[in-house]
């Protein structure tokens, strides 16, 4: 025998062949798709202005003036023009930014995650339990959402914390029934019989075979709701049930320069330009993370 | 071969599962379709039994009760002499000892998981490590003839689908199970593929004194596959016995018409007349009696009376066919022996 | 089997490519594909998956999309040339001169409507005849295809039916406005045995009635050699042996039909002297990448007879007899 010691340390390692993962080839799909690349540059522009716009702003957002009451847009020292209350347009959207996109997101995020738990759960569990929790999301779905909305934040009263409460109930029956859907379908799938058939519990084949398969599309439905929340909040602060004076938020604007629409009416027009192009932009965005998380094999 | 007379592994006992049809709004519809009806049979440590039967005969569903992915509505599975789901023999452990392979090879693995982690998961789920697991995984993948380092990391879209059967073949093996349940294993797979995965199931056989059930359409892989087969018309058994007698010399006449259904691969002496004509039929109405009498030849006016039962006939066949039930009232039946 | 079969030449493929470009590369599904069907005659595509035999019957009626395939070579059927034809010939072609059955009866036929309903569309498309008329048609069609109360199933919906009955259905459908030629695409691989035996016999019988030409793809060997008068095996897109069925089956002269003959568990099952069944034989490998095609015989790296000169280029069509031909350079070494 050969009284040679080997150095482990010099035997290659065995390589395994590995193909992308999911998540990698869904971000090089999304990454071919133009549009959507556009509209998630439009989103981190944004969501860099409700970070840091407020050191960006040229202005106070509160500095009210008489004398410059709705000016208009090119007005020296104010590029966007002024409200009704003589603040600068340009600073209230670019701070009003942090406000709305958070009345959009938030109700959207808190929808996603007890909609999804309640949606799974009534999914796997069938039989009584899915009909208790469904017929009982459906209740709630069938009332219009704007409708809902402003019922419970009247009687919620109003304000932030209140409006965000509101809005996430109007978007979990839409979001439970989505997955309540998806997940039927991927529990009748053979390898969850296969899971059951090792005798796997419950929990264990939900948490390994049945949420990767079900949270993306469930997340992806849950985006293209982002736009209608930031609207539905932006009507709620209109009605004057979300978002008070004198915080800049698009809709509390939309609102308040109701009245200017006659004396300037592009002025009075930004905020709600601004809601415009935010939805679009999260449109767009939950379209291509649909189309590029729709790998056919 | 296996022993003479190997010890009886799994026993089904007048299984039953029966499944209640939604009535719409009108009161229409109801009913039951009657999916298995009555099914009794045992495995033995070692041989492979090999089911066949149409649409509608309840192969599929008998499988499932087997592994208990379903509850039956009556009957009981005796696995090594215990009552599975009982006292003595709990579901978890039982899963361990017997497993499944699916027809649809891309269905029965998660597309998001690796194939090491889908072999890797039931042995975690009875306590392994995951380490020890991974590693039993690759070593199982290496078994069924795919090479660890090319497959391991790999996800199922990625393989073609003999591949993706020997690796649930690999995910079956991971918790040294006693039985398979083979269910239409190859029939989605080309010839000359379907050949590799049989030969892969032969030897995985011999090397891990395993037994098996093996379910399918095609006749002449389950004769060349099985020890004893059995016979199942909607939702019964209508004869089991030793493959090679079956195929020879079948008693039951739907057994008959079976095989000689197969295509003869004789140019010169084609079929000329089809054993059988319809459709199989469906289990929600089945017939009265003997449920093959409304297309059997042989039928008699006592076919529609009498359910015929499964039992030992002529000393060595079992068969549930009135004309060869003793005293049945069939004409074709032997007499009643007289008992000493 | 087919009667008096007409020596006239019905169909006649010649060097039939078709190339699918809609993928990262393109996808060269069938290459140089020869195939000649007499008049009554019966031809019977033999293959596995990828081979090209559905590919090559899909282009008969030119059933691919336009965009994404590319199809050269020639297809005469009758007096039509096939890749000529314009949009509305195309659709006047389909149905009443060939016309086609496939795998899943389900999938092919319209689920919103009833099946008596789609015959009778078919019949006033191609012919100037009252609805009443038909129905008539219809009717008789299903009563053909030996539907059992075909009055009351004419108005039924294809999810209403089972599943030989819906291919019955499907074969009335497809002779409804008399046909010469019938191409079927896997017609009975969904069926069970004892349906799928009925549905080849009636396939048979309807096919000597009307003297069809009948093009029938399959991998089920047993269930061409019940049909078909001929049969032709492809491989990787390329026909690789050509034969009357008794000669293809008793000898086959190509290694890729004689593997595929032997890995039939059929020839598995008699037992050796230990009494233990013989392992079944098999091809080892996998068929080539269609998008990379080897420049010589697609099966050569397969092949147990394979030499050099196999994967230099591709073999030459040998005729090993009036009727039967193989691409291969070794029949010298197949023949019994």
């Amino acid at each position: 025998m050969l009284n040679t010691t080997v150095d482990l340390a010099k035997v290659p390692a065995l390589r395994f062949e590995r193909s992308a993962g999911y998540w990698e080839t869904v971000l090089r799909r999304f990454a071919r798709d133009r549009l959507a690349i556009f509209a998630a540059l439009i989103i981190l522009a944004l969501l860099g202005l409700a970070l840091f716009g407020g050191w960006f702003a040229p202005v106070d957002p509160y500095a009210t003036s008489m004398m410059k009451r709705l000016k208009p847009i090119g007005f020296a020292g104010h590029p966007l023009g002024t409200d009704e209350l003589g603040r600068d347009m340009l600073t209230r959207l670019m701070v009003g930014t942090r406000l709305s996109l958070f009345m959009g997101i938030t109700p959207v995020v808190l929808a996603f995650v007890s909609g999804s738990v309640l949606g799974v759960l009534a999914g796997y569990a069938g039989g009584a339990v899915n009909t208790v929790i469904m017929r009982t999301v459906d209740v709630f779905y069938a009332f219009p959402s704007v409708l809902l909305a402003i019922a419970l934040s009247g009687a919620l009263g109003a304000g932030i914390t209140n409006s965000l409460i509101s809005l996430t109930i109007v978007f979990i029956p839409p979001i439970a029934r989505v997955a309540e859907s998806v997940t039927t379908q991927v529990r009748s799938r053979d390898f969850v019989e296969a899971a059951r058939a090792s005798g796997a519990g419950a929990l264990t084949i939900v948490r390994v075979h049945v949420l990767g398969n079900v949270l993306s599309p469930i997340f992806v439905y849950a985006t293209s709701l982002i736009a209608v929340s930031m609207i539905l909040a932006s009507g709620l602060s209109f009605l004057g049930l979300g978002v008070r004076p004198p915080e800049p938020e698009w809709g509390l604007m939309l609102n308040t320069l109701r009245t200017a629409i006659y004396v300037q009416p592009w002025v009075a027009a930004l905020p709600g330009a601004m809601i415009f192009i935010t939805s679009i932009a999260f449109n767009l965005l939950s379209d291509g993370l649909r189309n590029a998380m729709d790998i056919k094999s | 071969m296996t022993a003479p007379n190997p010890p009886v592994l799994l026993e089904v006992q007048g299984l039953v599962k029966h499944f209640p049809l939604q009535r719409d709004p009108l009161g229409r519809g109801g009913g039951v379709v009657r999916a298995v009806d009555g099914v009794s049979f045992q495995v033995r440590q070692g041989e492979t039994l090999g089911v066949v039967g149409e649409s509608g005969c309840g192969k599929s569903t008998t499988a499932r009760l087997l592994m208990h992915l379903i509850d039956p509505t009556a009957g009981a599975v005796v696995f090594d002499g215990l009552a599975v789901g009982g006292r003595d023999l709990g579901l978890k452990d039982f899963r361990r000892q017997v497993q499944m392979v699916f027809q649809d090879s891309y269905a029965s693995l998660n597309p998001r998981l690796t194939i090491e982690d889908s072999i890797a998961f039931a042995p975690q789920v009875h306590g392994v490590p995951k380490r020890e697991a991974i590693e039993r995984a690759r070593d199982l993948l290496a078994r069924v003839g795919l090479q660890p380092t090319r497959f391991a990391e790999r996800y199922p879209h990625e393989l073609s689908g003999g591949q993706r059967q020997r690796v649930n073949i690999a995910r079956a093996l991971a918790l040294q199970p006693r039985l398979i349940l083979l269910d239409e294993a190859v029939s989605a797979l080309d010839k000359s593929v379907e050949a590799q995965v049989l030969n892969l199931l032969l030897d995985l056989k011999d090397a891990f004194d395993l037994t098996y059930v093996f379910i399918s359409h095609d006749l002449n892989v389950v004769r060349y596959m099985s020890d004893r087969v059995m016979v199942m018309y909607l939702g019964q058994v209508v004869e089991i016995g030793d493959s090679e007698t079956l195929f020879e010399a079948p008693l039951h006449p739907y057994t008959r018409a079976l095989l000689s259904s197969v295509p003869a691969m004789d140019p010169d002496h084609r079929t000329e007349r089809p054993a059988l004509t319809g459709d199989p039929p469906n289990p929600i109405n089945p017939p009265s009696g003997c449920r093959f009498h409304t297309r059997c030849p042989h039928a008699e006016a006592v076919c529609a009376q009498r359910m015929p039962t499964l039992g030992v006939r002529h000393s060595s066949r079992t068969v549930a066919c009135l004309m060869h039930e003793p005293g049945s009232g069939h004409s074709g039946a032997p007499a009643l022996e007289a008992v000493a | 089997m087919s009667g008096a079969a007409d020596t006239t030449t019905f169909v006649d493929i010649r060097n039939l490519n078709v190339t699918f470009t809609g993928g990262r590369k393109p996808v060269q599904a069938v290459s140089g594909v020869d195939l000649r069907v007499r008049r009554g005659e019966v031809v019977a595509l033999i293959g596995e998956s990828g081979s090209g035999k559905s590919v090559t019957l899909r282009s008969i009626l030119r059933l691919h999309n336009e965009r994404r395939t590319t199809i050269t070579g020639r297809i005469q059927v009758g007096e039509h040339d096939v890749l000529g034809l314009s949009g509305t010939q195309l659709a006047d072609f389909r149905g009443k001169v060939g016309s086609m059955i496939f795998q899943e009866p389900l999938l092919a036929l319209d689920p919103v409507y009833s099946v008596g309903a789609q015959i009778v569309e078919s019949i006033r498309r191609h012919e100037q005849v009252s609805p009443a008329e038909a129905r008539r048609r219809a009717l008789a069609l299903f009563e053909r295809v030996r539907i059992p109360s075909p009055e009351r199933r004419l108005a039924a919906y294809p999810h209403e039916m089972s599943g030989g009955m819906r291919q019955r259905a499907m074969i009335a459908l497809a002779l409804a406005c008399r046909p010469q030629l019938l191409l079927a695409d896997e017609p009975t691989t969904a069926l069970d045995a004892t349906v799928q035996i009925q549905i080849l016999l009636l396939l048979r019988e309807l096919q000597r009635e009307f003297g069809l030409s009948v093009i029938f793809v399959t991998h089920d060997i047993g269930a061409a050699v019940e049909v078909a008068d001929r049969i032709a095996v492809m491989y990787a897109g390329r026909i690789v042996e050509e034969g009357p069925v008794a000669t293809l089956i008793r000898a086959p002269r190509h290694p890729y039909t004689m593997a595929l003959l032997r890995s039939r568990a059929h020839g598995a099952l008699a037992k050796t002297a230990d009494g233990k069944r013989p392992r079944l034989e098999t091809i080892a490998g996998a068929p080539p990448d269609l998008a990379a095609l080897p420049l010589g015989c697609a099966f050569a790296e397969r092949c147990g007879l394979a030499i050099a000169a196999c994967r230099q280029s591709r073999p030459p069509v040998v005729m090993l007899s009036a009727q039967h031909a193989a691409r291969c350079l070794r029949t010298d070494t197949t023949a019994a």
